[in-house]
Formats: structure tokens, C-alpha cells, sequence
């Protein structure tokens, strides 16, 4: 079997399955709509075909540019902070002294109790969701920027004072590129928590994307509307994660090259 | 005047077990002359890397001074190019960069850099690497992109810890061979820290020998002997046994 046909059989044996099961009226049709079903309704609600998604007919890029704004604008402020901070925080005593309580307290509270002040704050619009999706991304990206220079070879940069390297240059050229690793692997942690969070703050404090169609359908009893609302999260989120490998497989290509990884790719 | 004036320097470290110094290094005086090839060698322990690596700046001695061209050492600096134990190269840079490193950091343009990183990898015979990764190396490919790294910057003294240690023998004197064509070509001074006698004696214009415990200087023996050296020839075994006779003295004198 060709190596990109193996991702196949498992998704479409799972859909199989489920099908059956929707039509063998075990359920009522209603609460467990068939794969078939959702694709149609999916499809209405993309390309307008058949009027089956109703309000929603033809309405999916709209909701779907809605959600992804909201998750890009809150995902590049967490992960400019992010990076920022936990760079400082690991490089200097004094950062790490002055902000690392503060932050490893805020840490543990869960980014969605943080809701009513949100709404109380920025009213409902994008701002309470960006604000959101900016908590949920930003602590796995700080962690892993402050991990990533606290492992940092110090041979390294004794190598770099060795060949005259000053403070800030030891910063830029040996510790940001030897943290780069870890801060991927904060950035990829982050994007989920950033798609979780969008849809969370879709259901609660705004009144777009597709978080609330998700929890709009569900008032309407639309059910196969509620999985394919589902299903575009998941397919943006998945898209998204691609789009960071393969900026990682760029900016890492001496990684690629040496280890484990390389020999998939 | 003397390249490398090591003066009077003594060196304690706190020892948390104890409570109390342990004295490591103990009133080392050393001159290296310009153009000298000095080999400080000693057993494990006795404080060699310890006083290298305060001719690099990275540590300060407790008593004493330390005067590379005549200036007081108080920081690392690129007049000091050190190659380390392990290679220490940057991994995310390729042969070239990592060779080119200094430049980088002194903002010289990517051409000219790279012109200049490609003689430095032809000297220490990489040329065809210069793209390569350094995961992609061997440990003796490594090791001389090292060398190379540290000629690039034209530093008055280069400073050498036990470079060839993890090599296996064989690639070991190759590695010696390459080291004694470049030095004799650039005509630098170099500083060499080793625990083998017969590399020692290989390589020097002068081997230091220490002691452990505290670590002092035993004696500074000047090496004369053809170059290249064999180090089976009847010469080369009497500075061997001077020197075995140095570092055993309480054997010897039983006998």
C-alpha cells in the first residue's frame, strides 16, 4: 500500500460503522444523524445546495473567517507575549524574580472562568474570545520559551563569549535559536488550546463563528448541524497544526536532517 | 615578552560537603613564549582545565594574576580562541556558519563571510562539508571544524582542552598531524591541556607537568626533538620515563 493511502482505512471504517448504525434505526435519526445526513447539511451549509441549514444555507466561510480570526489574533498576541516573557524569564534572574510568581499563579486558573470578566470587560464581541484564546495559548507557550533557554547548552554560550559574543548577542544568536525546539513544541500545545477556547467563547459571549452555530443548532435540535460544526473545527484545528509543521520543518531543518523525525518526513 | 604570564595564581573552590576551600590550583607561575606550543599536563583533578579556563576568562583565579599580550584577563574575548573538550557547535548552523561564527557576531556581510569561512575549512581539510550539519559529523570532523572556528578570529593564543580525547586513536594522530601543519603554517602560540604523556610529547615545543592536589608545576620541560616525532625512538622514552618519574615519584623512589 502507497504510504499516504494507510491514513484512510481507519476514518472511513469509522464512518462505515456509524452509518450503519444510524440506519439501522437503533437511535432515532435525529439524535444520531448518519454521516451521510451531516456531509448534506454540511454541504448546504458550505455551498448553499438544498436550503437544509436554513439561516445558516451558504453561510460556512463567514463563520468559519469569524473563529479563525478570533483564534489567529489571540494566538499571534500569546505567542509574541509568550516567547517574549518566557525568553526573559529564563535568560535573567531579575525577570524570573519580578514575574514568575505572578504568572505561575495565574497559571491553574482555568482559561474559561475567566468568562464573566471577560464578557463584563469587552463586552459580546471578538474581544472576549481573543482575550480567551490569548490565555489558553499563552501559558504553554510561556513554559516551554522559559524551558527552552533554562536547558540551553552552557557550553554554548561560553562558546559564544569565547568568540566575543556581548550579552545580546548571546541572546539572539546561541540562546533564542537553541530554545527554538521546546518554543515549537509551546506552539503547537498552544494552537489547540486556542481552537478549544475560540469555540468555548463562540457558545457564551459571541454571537459568530462556529462555536455558536454549534450551540445555536443545538437549541434548534439540529443535530447533524451540531457534528458538522464539530467536524470544521476539527478540520481547521487540523489544518492549522499542518501549517505550524511545516513552518517547524523550515525553521528546524537542522533537526530534520539528525533525528528521528527526518526519517518520516 | 611572554604571550601567556601566569603569575603567582592560586585557585580555592568552596566545598559544600565540608564547609571549608579545597585549594585546587597552588602558586602557579607559567610563561608561554609567542609561538610556543605548551602542553600542561597532568592527571585528572589536578586543575589543568581549571587554569586554561582562566586564560579564557570563564573563571578567575582566587589569588594571582593572569596576562595574555600583557593585558589582565577578566572576561572571555575572541584574542583567546578556545577549542573545547566536546565540540560545542552551534547545531542549528552548518560547517560554514559555525566556522564563520565570530563574523557573524562582528556583522561582517554573508559573502564575505563566507569567503573567508571557506579558506579556514580548506585548512583544516573539511573542504566538501561546508554545508553539512554538525550532527551530520564525525567526532574528528567536529573537533577540526573547532580548530577551525577558533583560527578564524586570528586570536593571539588558542587555548586547547583535551580537544582529542573522545577521538579514537587512530583518528587521534591524524588529528595530531593536521594540528602540528596548521601551527607550523600560522606560527601561533597555542596552550594544550592533556593527560597523555605520549601526546603531550607529540605535539609540544614544551610540556608542563603538574601535580594533583593541590595542583602545582612540577616541571616545565622543553622538548627537543625532530619534527615529525616518532614516538618510538629511544629520545622520545627517556622524556617519557623523565616525565613518568615526575608524575610517580614516590614509585620511583622505592625502587
Amino acid at each position: 500500500m502507497r504510504h499516504y493511502l494507510r491514513r484512510f482505512p481507519v476514518p472511513l471504517g469509522l464512518l462505515a460503522v456509524w452509518e450503519a448504525i444510524s440506519r439501522s434505526g437503533l437511535l432515532p435519526a435525529a439524535l444520531l444523524p448518519a454521516p451521510s445526513t451531516v456531509l448534506a447539511s454540511w454541504a448546504d451549509w458550505i455551498f448553499a445546495t438544498d436550503g437544509s441549514s436554513q439561516t445558516y444555507s451558504g453561510h460556512w466561510l463567514t463563520d468559519a473567517m469569524a473563529s479563525l480570526w478570533r483564534v489567529l489574533a489571540g494566538y499571534a498576541l500569546a505567542s509574541l507575549c509568550g516567547i517574549a516573557i518566557g525568553v526573559g524569564i529564563g535568560w535573567s534572574r531579575i525577570i524570573e524574580t519580578l514575574a514568575e510568581p505572578t504568572l505561575q499563579m495565574l497559571r491553574p486558573i482555568p482559561p474559561v472562568s475567566w468568562i464573566p470578566l471577560a464578557i463584563i470587560w469587552f463586552g459580546i464581541a471578538d474581544r472576549p474570545a481573543i482575550f480567551l484564546v490569548f490565555l489558553g495559548a499563552f501559558f504553554p507557550i510561556l513554559m516551554n520559551a522559559i524551558h527552552g533557554v533554562k536547558i540551553c547548552d552552557r557550553n554554548l554560550v561560553r562558546a559564544g563569549a569565547m568568540m566575543g559574543a556581548s550579552q545580546s548577542q548571546l541572546l539572539r544568536h546561541i540562546v533564542f535559536p537553541a530554545a527554538l525546539p521546546s518554543i515549537f513544541a509551546g506552539l503547537r500545545i498552544g494552537i489547540g488550546s486556542a481552537w478549544m477556547l475560540t469555540v468555548t467563547a463562540e457558545m457564551v459571549a459571541v454571537k459568530s463563528g462556529l462555536g455558536y452555530v454549534l450551540w445555536d443548532s443545538y437549541y434548534f435540535i439540529r443535530y447533524d448541524l451540531v457534528m458538522a460544526a464539530m467536524a470544521s473545527i476539527g478540520l481547521l484545528g487540523y489544518l492549522s497544526d499542518i501549517g505550524l509543521k511545516m513552518l517547524m520543518r523550515v525553521v528546524l531543518r537542522w533537526q530534520v536532517a539528525t533525528t528521528v523525525q527526518g526519517r518520516t518526513a | 615578552m611572554a604571550n601567556i604570564e601566569i603569575a603567582a595564581v592560586s585557585k580555592s573552590f568552596l566545598d559544600p560537603r565540608r564547609g571549608a576551600d579545597l585549594l585546587t590550583l597552588d602558586r602557579i607561575d607559567l610563561m608561554v613564549e609567542d609561538n610556543d606550543f605548551l602542553c600542561l599536563l597532568g592527571p585528572s583533578g589536578c586543575g589543568k582545565s581549571t587554569l586554561l579556563n582562566m586564560v579564557a576568562g570563564f573563571e578567575q583565579p582566587s589569588q594571582g594574576s593572569v596576562r595574555v599580550g600583557g593585558e589582565p584577563v577578566t572576561a572571555p574575548g575572541a584574542d583567546r580562541g578556545m577549542v573545547f573538550q566536546q565540540p560545542t557547535l552551534m547545531p542549528w548552523l552548518t560547517v560554514w556558519q559555525n566556522v564563520a561564527f565570530h563574523l557573524r557576531l562582528k556583522r561582517v556581510g554573508r559573502r564575505e563571510r563566507r569567503a573567508t569561512a571557506q579558506h579556514f575549512v580548506d585548512l583544516v581539510g573539511l573542504t566538501g562539508f561546508e554545508n553539512h550539519y554538525p550532527a551530520q559529523l564525525s567526532g574528528g570532523m567536529s573537533q577540526r571544524v573547532g580548530i577551525a572556528r577558533a583560527l578564524l578570529m586570528n586570536p593571539r593564543v588558542i587555548l586547547m582542552d583535551e580537544p582529542f580525547g573522545a577521538l579514537d586513536e587512530q583518528t587521534k594522530m591524524e588529528m595530531h598531524g593536521e594540528l602540528i601543519r596548521i601551527w607550523e603554517r600560522s606560527r601561533g602560540t597555542i596552550l594544550f591541556v592533556t593527560h597523555g604523556i605520549d601526546e603531550a610529547l607529540t605535539l609540544g615545543t614544551h610540556v608542563a607537568v603538574m601535580s594533583a592536589r593541590p595542583g602545582r608545576i612540577r616541571e616545565v620541560i622543553p622538548v627537543d626533538l625532530p619534527r615529525p616525532r616518532d614516538i618510538t625512538s629511544p629520545r622520545f622514552n627517556d622524556y617519557k620515563r623523565h616525565i613518568l618519574s615526575l608524575l610517580r615519584p614516590d614509585e620511583v623512589s622505592v625502587r
